[in-house]
């Protein structure tokens, strides 16, 4: 089991002792992995639509192009597809480009550069050339821009062969996956979340690397391990707290990146509690908790089950505008709490 | 049609110019006080592009519409109370809540659709254009798209598609100037984005945006051809966005004074002084389309318009989440022609 050092103590505060560690939001967590990454080798550069004078469309390039330049902090006209594309070309010509998308649903445009080209080169030329990129795009509902600027998309991308996934949840992830996906040779699909972005946390000034393929573990807990991606996953430790409270003691697993994925951390706890409630915003069917959910059954752990694996979801519709029907699209923390405390008291 | 000689045509010109004005001021005051959600995209300072372009259409006639939708809408005769309503969230809105600002459509009056996706609608059109011909109509189908989307790959291949089918299609382009703030300056290498028609081997025009006459007398010469099967051209009309474009715009890309600038050519103001005599018309001394008084009436008639609206739309029902999956799949209809059942 894999614990970090951004894990959120079961409960109480951190220990006083502790340096108190400085805070950043998750966008300027964002910034500050960037930043350093630009700083620190000149193969780096990011471009995208409206990331220089406009700082973004969330604000999360902020200030990087008086800090770099209009040449490594690039404007580009609307065109998905030729700038994923131009970083493929740049990748494999020995840059090592971030590409912001604005929105992931934009992705869309440009999935032939991912999924034919950047995912399967490497495998295609036999190994003869490596294509390292990042691109990094807000999903994700809860702002009202309804159905084409709100999926979780990430099923998409995990479901390619040769692309690498990461869903970072907290400031720090935020900034230390990063770092590792743009240290890393593939192809790397950083989905952060629009909610996120102002959310704060503490974050380590220098420039550390979060490993891909370690599950961290949020919460511990023995009558029921829940597992939860993105925005999911500070829903799911408020649902703890609360279930807590009831007597029901919830661990909560967030996978941080889903390929490669550290489903032996899921798997033990999973043995251990005995109860699985897997938490996406994404719709149900086909979305990457069903693999989770395989993965558990497949596993040992399917022997010391006491209770069917579960998945709380987003419903399998577009996400609509209205804020009362955005919010019943998706879980929410009493979604979690009623679904877990069932899956415990029923079984 | 003459909008600045013949008073009808005047006074439907700037009554719909005042409604879409007057809109998107409700939203924009509805927005900052937060009895709105989400995110709007206002055409301000652009009104003159929907309102001389839908002019030139006829009932039947169908256009596809974008993020900045709202004039769109209201110059192919949407209702506004089902527009304001889909706005505030209502079960009684045009998309019935679903949609939201960037999706409004009035199938009923052809308008297809806002889009949220850049150059979504441009392919769109030409396969709307593809019906029409295909089904011997003589409907004419008019694309509008802002200059950022003449740089997306679906634009290219929508309308080359449209070219090479001779669809009865129009490509208006509202170039304000940016694309988010993506200047048309740094995103093209060509001087007029009406020269990226003649790659396509079609007609190209650049107009003034802020002029109804205008940009009605290019779309009706370009509805002209394509009914009569000459096939699609390109409209493009200069304009500009006075506002930002969404509610996270700081502005930062371009200076005040530009926007002032702009501000100045205020294509409703322009146009009031031509209707009653004020503006220099070429030609033989005609009588004022309209006096200052029908001016007037049209600004109090569209002011009504756009408050009876609200008025409609936050007495009607919230948008109801027990039926949220209703609508993902279309029900059961008529099944084409010669199937056996099993
Ligand atoms: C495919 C796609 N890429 C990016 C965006 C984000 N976006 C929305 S509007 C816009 C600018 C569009 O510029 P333009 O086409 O000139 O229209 P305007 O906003 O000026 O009316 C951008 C970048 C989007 N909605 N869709
Ligand atoms: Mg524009």
């Amino acid at each position: 089991m894999t614990t970090t050092s951004d894990t959120r103590p079961a409960s109480g505060p951190v220990d006083s002792a502790a340096v108190e560690p400085r805070t950043l939001t998750y966008s300027e967590a964002v910034r500050e992995a960037m930043a350093q990454a630009m700083a620190a080798d000149d193969r780096v550069f990011l471009f995208g639509e409206d990331v220089g004078t406009y700082g973004g469309a969330f604000g999360v390039s902020g200030d990087l192009v008086h800090r770099f330049g209009t040449e490594r902090v690039r404007d580009t006209p609307i065109s998905e597809l030729g700038i994923v594309g131009a970083a493929v070309g740049a990748g494999l010509a020995g840059m090592r480009p971030i590409v912001e998308i604005q929105f992931s649903d934009f992705t869309a445009q440009a999935m032939d550069q991912i999924a034919n080209q950047a995912a399967k080169i490497h495998f295609m030329l036999g190994g003869a050339a490596t294509v390292p990129m990042v691109l990094r795009a807000p999903g994700g509902s809860g702002t009202g821009a309804a159905a084409q600027h709100s999926q979780s998309l990430e099923a998409w991308f995990a479901h390619v062969p040769g692309l690498k996934v990461v869903m970072p949840s907290t400031a720090a992830d935020a900034k230390g996956l990063l770092l590792s996906a743009i240290d890393d040779p593939n192809p790397v699909i950083v989905l952060e979340h629009k909610l996120l972005y102002k959310q704060s946390g503490p974050v380590p000034e220098e420039p550390v690397r979060v490993p891909l393929g370690e599950t961290a573990v949020r919460r511990t807990g023995t009558d029921v391990t829940i597992v939860a991606t993105g925005v999911m996953v500070s829903r799911a430790l408020e649902a703890a707290e609360r279930l807590a409270a009831d007597g029901v003691s919830a661990g909560v697993l967030d996978p941080r990146t889903l390929r490669p994925l550290d489903d032996r951390t899921i798997v033990d706890s999973v043995a251990a509690t005995g109860r699985a409630l897997l938490v996406q915003e994404a719709p149900k069917t086909g979305g990457f908790m069903s693999e989770i959910a395989a993965r558990i059954v497949e596993s040992p752990a399917f022997g010391r089950l006491q209770a069917p694996v579960s998945r709380l979801c987003g419903l399998d519709a577009p996400i609509p505008y209205a804020p009362q029907l955005e919010q019943a699209a998706v879980p929410q923390v009493d979604d979690i709490v009623t679904k877990a405390g069932e899956l415990v008291r029923r079984w | 049609m003459t909008l600045t000689t013949d008073p009808e045509s005047a006074r439907h010109a700037l009554t719909t110019m005042w409604t879409i004005r007057r809109f998107e001021e409700a939203v924009d005051d509805m927005f900052a006080r937060g009895l709105m959600h989400g995110t709007m995209h206002l055409s301000i300072g652009q009104e003159a592009v929907p309102t001389g372009a839908c002019m030139a259409l006829s009932e039947g006639d169908y256009i596809t519409s974008t993020h900045r939708g709202h004039g769109h809408c209201i110059a192919k005769g949407a209702k506004l109370d089902a527009m304001m309503a889909e706005l505030l969230a209502k079960e009684t809105g045009y998309c019935r809540g679903r949609g939201g600002s960037m999706h409004i459509a009035d199938v009923a009056t052809g308008n297809l659709g806002a889009n949220g996706i850049v150059a979504g609608g441009v392919p769109i059109a030409a396969g709307a254009g593809l019906a029409v011909r295909m089904r011997g109509g003589s409907e004419v189908v008019v694309s509008f798209f802002g200059d950022g989307a003449v740089n997306e790959g679906a634009w290219h291949e929508g309308v080359n598609l449209a070219a090479i089918w001779d669809l009865p299609v129009v490509f208006v382009c509202e170039n304000n100037r940016y694309g988010m703030s993506m200047s048309v300056d740094r995103a093209f290498n060509v001087d007029t984005l009406a020269e990226r028609a003649h790659g396509y081997g079609i007609p190209g025009v650049t107009v003034d945006g802020n002029d109804p006459q205008a940009v009605h007398d290019a779309v009706a010469d370009a509805v002209q051809r394509a009914r009569s099967g000459g096939g699609p051209s390109f409209v493009e009309a200069l304009t500009y966005r006075w506002k930002g474009h969404s509610k996270s715009d700081k502005n930062l890309y371009r200076t005040r004074e530009e926007i002032e600038s702009w501000r100045e050519r205020d294509p409703i103001a322009a146009f009031e002084a031509a209707v009653t005599g004020g503006g220099a018309t070429a030609g033989a001394a005609t009588a004022p389309a309209l006096s200052a008084s029908d001016v007037e009436e049209c600004r109090t008639l569209a002011r009504d318009r756009v408050r009876e609206a609200i008025r409609t739309a936050n007495a009607a029902p919230d948008a109801d989440a027990a039926t949220l999956t209703d609508a993902v799949y279309a029900p059961a209809g008529e099944p084409i022609a010669g199937g056996a059942r099993a």
